[in-house]
């Protein structure tokens, strides 16, 4: 990205206004108390704009056919008029916004001050803390090292060999992605002679030993001794979530197999904070553009296309959640309860409407509250907290179903418990079922056994086959896993050669 | 380094994988495609356009038992709000809203191009004074593989100075630059071979009573093809249409395809237009000329059957490259035009002949025709 910077231009008369514009919006974005990282914007045309999204940001990312397939579709809606990309923002120290050459004036403030939007974000909350800030270095060492491993070990071999990785991606531990630790290895086998007798207290008397040391409290003793070494003969000795780990520490593979693997693990983890925010991101974008754009920086000329455009971003489909919206609303949501002190044991007691609906206590708390909000959510803890009855009402929210006589989605439900469990539950591990290695030597023949901790939906059985075949080709021995279909625990296996599924008693 | 052009390399490159992985997609389900006729009705100019099942990695993901969401907006318990899938209750593609088809384009070049090497159909040596293919190679590129012959001496100096100067190792006041292997590039190139002839298909088909929709629309299908593969091999390629009862007519292709008339069948009324219209119309130096003919095997009369070989013998056989004919099974066809045939022209390399028994033998009648290389 280096070269990026220096990449020679001809001089655009809209490049120095930008500038200016660019400097106006971080002055007003700073008063407000936003504090983006340093933001780099390059102004890119459509097919570029297209090509860096395919990537996902990163140009410079491994080559891959998804990116190929991803490049055209992209490039097929904006050819049809579908689509079109205003902005993308890379979380990165500096950070990298590029935006449309072609977009309009007002369009590039808008976008501006959105980008500084997620450029906050992205540095202060923190679920980002951990990602790596120097990751367009990071992407651009992965290209270098895996065009390598192509050059050594051929294009189709490796490409099938990411093809199956890419097909475990999502098998990481989403809930450690804030964690400083999360790198380091789990499983210590140094301390395999660790402590096995039952520890007594130490007793300053013999006489004080029943007292101290009674039976009952040597026994329990004695149990968690037992336990430890239990724990200790599985393998691993927790069930493990972060599958890819597992599977470089433990899977017989190659180096340069295991590197693809890293690869893979590396960028999954990058990008999901990203993923674990999406509603609170784009909504905090849109409300800061939103804000900033209404307040000082719109020049009366420019208010129609303003509206137009903004109206767009919100607009929604009664069949899908758009994130920009219901983001943006929550977050208004929050700032107004805050501010009228709309909370608390009183405010949630109270079950006069008309008292409720009139309550303001004046308390100007709400700009604080979002902004400690937008340091320690996610999306999960944000719609948990703050999703309440009233706005799923104000805001229409409903739950759909699909209706198999008429072949047709319908709305299904209006209850707040409903629509909120629904949307927990699609935002939960990202939308992905969980899965863990339970054991590394099923059955003692070093089979490895996957366990989907079943929710109330059962996976797609067609495509967990071929993603078990695909696992196959990492660990190379058979692979197993035990999830529930039809209210039957079953037991999906792959050894390499056949497919099988079996009855088993649920666990 | 000029970063624009490195990248639009680099997404092309990942795109054309893409097209290719497609493309062997494609050519796996060939038969599927041809039989089923999907793609005749998807043609534009110069593209064709496919429905695939959507080209993903699978993963651990939740199947169709749960198939509800979150929306906003108005409406009461019950009020629709997307359809299901078009196809009804089918196990396969479909799902939530959303998740769809891929469209994928083709050009004719491409899809002929898997033809080819599907069905393994021999490049046509074309008749004609001007028989060649010229191949048009060019450096399209560069690599950074390649034989040392080809090695691009600045672009290497380049990257080398680039990783020398990265490196801290470059010292301008003795500026002593050494490529590594990594450093190296070096030049691509693309052969490009490019047809030089003209070529014309004459369609004839029987459009009497006994030639039904589904005789029709098999022969509308191999049409496609024919087209399809001819088209590939020649600079230019023109198509005329010729139906018959008891007497020929010359129409066009919407019409050909549609047409529907009732009678007799003299099949000589379409061989003695078509031999009128190459010899008025189409140059034998100068363009290579192909007759199909369709029927169902009825003739009236072996009198006219006759007359038919006689013309095929004098007339047409000197001006064609090869004369096709496609008998398509029907209920009331006897068949016996394809015997009077092959006991006339036995094993003569001017005439193919094929039976087509239904939609799934349009592949092996499509190797026959096309399978001879002429």
């Amino acid at each position: 990205m280096e070269a990026a910077r220096r990449r020679p231009r001809k001089p655009l008369s809209q490049a120095d206004e930008l500038r200016r514009v660019q400097e106006g919006i971080l002055a007003v974005a700073r008063g407000h108390g936003l504090e983006p990282f340093r933001t780099v914007f390059e102004l890119v045309d459509h097919a570029e704009m297209n090509e860096i999204a395919a990537y996902g940001g990163f140009p410079t990312r491994y080559p891959h056919w998804r990116f190929g397939m991803e490049f055209e579709e992209l490039q097929k809606g904006y050819a049809y008029g579908l689509q079109k990309i205003y902005e993308l923002v890379i979380n990165n120290d500096p950070c990298y916004a590029y935006l449309m050459k072609a977009n309009a004036r007002v369009d590039q403030k808008m976008v501006i001050a959105h980008v500084y939007g997620h450029s906050d974000f992205f540095r202060n909350n923190m679920w980002f803390s951990q990602t790596n800030r120097r990751m367009i270095d990071e992407i651009a060492n992965h290209g270098t090292r895996l065009r390598r491993h192509v050059e050594k070990h051929g294009q189709e071999a490796v490409e099938r060999f990411l093809d199956a990785a890419l097909s475990l991606e999502h098998l990481i531990d989403y809930h450690s992605v804030y964690s400083p630790h999360r790198r380091r290895s789990r499983y210590d086998f140094s301390e395999d002679a660790g402590p096995a007798e039952v520890r007594r207290l130490r007793t300053p008397k013999g006489y004080l030993d029943r007292y101290i040391n009674p039976p009952e409290f040597l026994e329990g003793q004695r149990r968690k001794v037992e336990e430890q070494l239990q724990r200790r003969k599985r393998f691993p000795e927790e069930p493990a979530r972060d599958v890819l780990e597992f599977l470089i520490e433990y899977a017989p593979l190659d180096n340069w197999q295991r590197d693809v693997v890293s690869i893979v693990r590396e960028e999954s983890y990058y990008f999901a904070p990203q993923a674990l925010t999406k509603i609170m991101n784009e909504g905090w974008a849109t409300y800061w553009h939103a804000k900033i754009m209404t307040e000082g920086a719109l020049e009366p000329s420019e208010v129609v296309d303003f509206a137009d455009h903004h109206s767009s971003t919100l607009g929604v489909r009664p069949g899908a959640i758009n994130p920009y919206k219901l983001g943006v609303e929550l977050w208004r949501h929050v700032e107004e309860r805050w501010n009228k002190g709309r909370f608390g044991r009183e405010y949630d007691d109270c079950d006069d409407m008309e008292r409720r609906r009139a309550w303001d206590l004046g308390l100007g708390k709400g700009k604080e509250k979002i902004f400690e909000v937008r340091r320690i959510y996610h999306d999960v803890g944000f719609i948990d907290a703050f999703l309440t009855k009233e706005f799923c009402e104000e805001h229409r929210l409903f739950v759909y179903r699909f209706n198999p006589q008429a072949n047709r989605y319908e709305i299904a439900d209006r209850d707040f418990e409903a629509v909120k469990r629904n949307l927990l539950f699609r935002l939960t591990n990202m939308g992905h079922p969980l899965l863990e290695v339970v054991d590394g030597n099923f059955r003692n023949r070093a089979e490895l056994l996957l366990k989907h901790r079943h929710e109330g939906v059962d996976l797609d059985l067609a495509e967990a086959r071929d993603t078990l075949a695909n696992l196959h080709r990492l660990w190379q021995r058979p692979v197993n896993l035990q999830t529930v279909l039809e209210d039957q625990a079953k037991l999906v296996s792959f050894d390499g050669d056949k497919h099988k599924e079996e009855d088993i008693a649920s666990a | 380094m000029d970063r624009t052009n490195t990248y639009v390399k680099k997404i092309e490159k990942d795109h054309a994988r893409f097209r290719e992985i497609i493309r062997g997609r494609i050519r796996k389900d060939l038969r599927k495609y041809v039989s089923e006729g999907g793609m005749v009705g998807r043609r534009g100019k110069y593209v064709v356009s496919i429905p695939l099942p959507q080209l993903r990695i699978p993963t651990f993901r939740y199947g169709r038992n749960d198939r509800s969401g979150v929306g906003q907006g108005e409406g009461e318990a019950g009020t629709p709000i997307a359809p299901g899938d078009p196809s009804g209750h089918g196990a396969g593609a479909g799902g939530e809203p959303g998740r769809h088809l891929l469209e994928v384009e083709l050009s004719i070049e491409e899809l002929a191009q898997i033809l080819g090497e599907e069905l393994a159909l021999p490049r046509i040596q074309p008749r004609g004074r001007s028989t060649l293919m010229a191949d048009q190679s060019s450096y399209t590129g560069i690599a950074r593989v390649g034989p040392e012959s080809l090695r691009h001496f600045k672009r290497t100096y380049k990257e080398a100075l680039k990783r020398a100067v990265a490196m801290g190792a470059y010292n301008p006041d003795r500026p002593v630059v050494i490529p590594f292997r990594e450093d190296k590039r070096y030049r691509s190139w693309k052969v490009k071979e490019t047809p030089q002839n003209n070529a014309v298909i004459v369609y004839m088909m029987d459009v009497s009573g006994s030639m039904g929709d589904e005789q029709k629309e098999i022969v509308r299908t191999e049409a496609f093809w024919i087209d399809t593969w001819l088209r590939s091999q020649y600079k230019k390629l023109e198509t005329r249409f010729v139906v018959h009862d008891a007497a020929a007519k010359e129409v066009d292709r919407e019409t050909f395809f549609h047409l529907k008339e009732s009678g007799g069948t003299k099949i000589s009324s379409a061989y003695q237009l078509c031999s009128e219209l190459i010899r008025k119309d189409y140059d034998v130096a100068e363009w290579n000329v192909y007759p199909f003919h369709f029927s169902d095997g009825d003739n009236w009369g072996s009198e006219d059957t006759r007359k038919c070989l006689e013309l095929l013998d004098k007339e047409i056989f000197p001006r064609a490259n090869v004369f096709c004919y496609g008998q398509v099974k029907s209920a009331y066809g006897s068949g016996q035009f394809k015997k009077d045939l092959d006991e006339r022209f036995p094993k003569d390399e001017r005439l193919i002949t094929s039976e087509i028994k239904d939609k799934d033998g349009i592949v092996d009648s499509i190797r026959d025709f096309l399978g001879k290389g002429r």
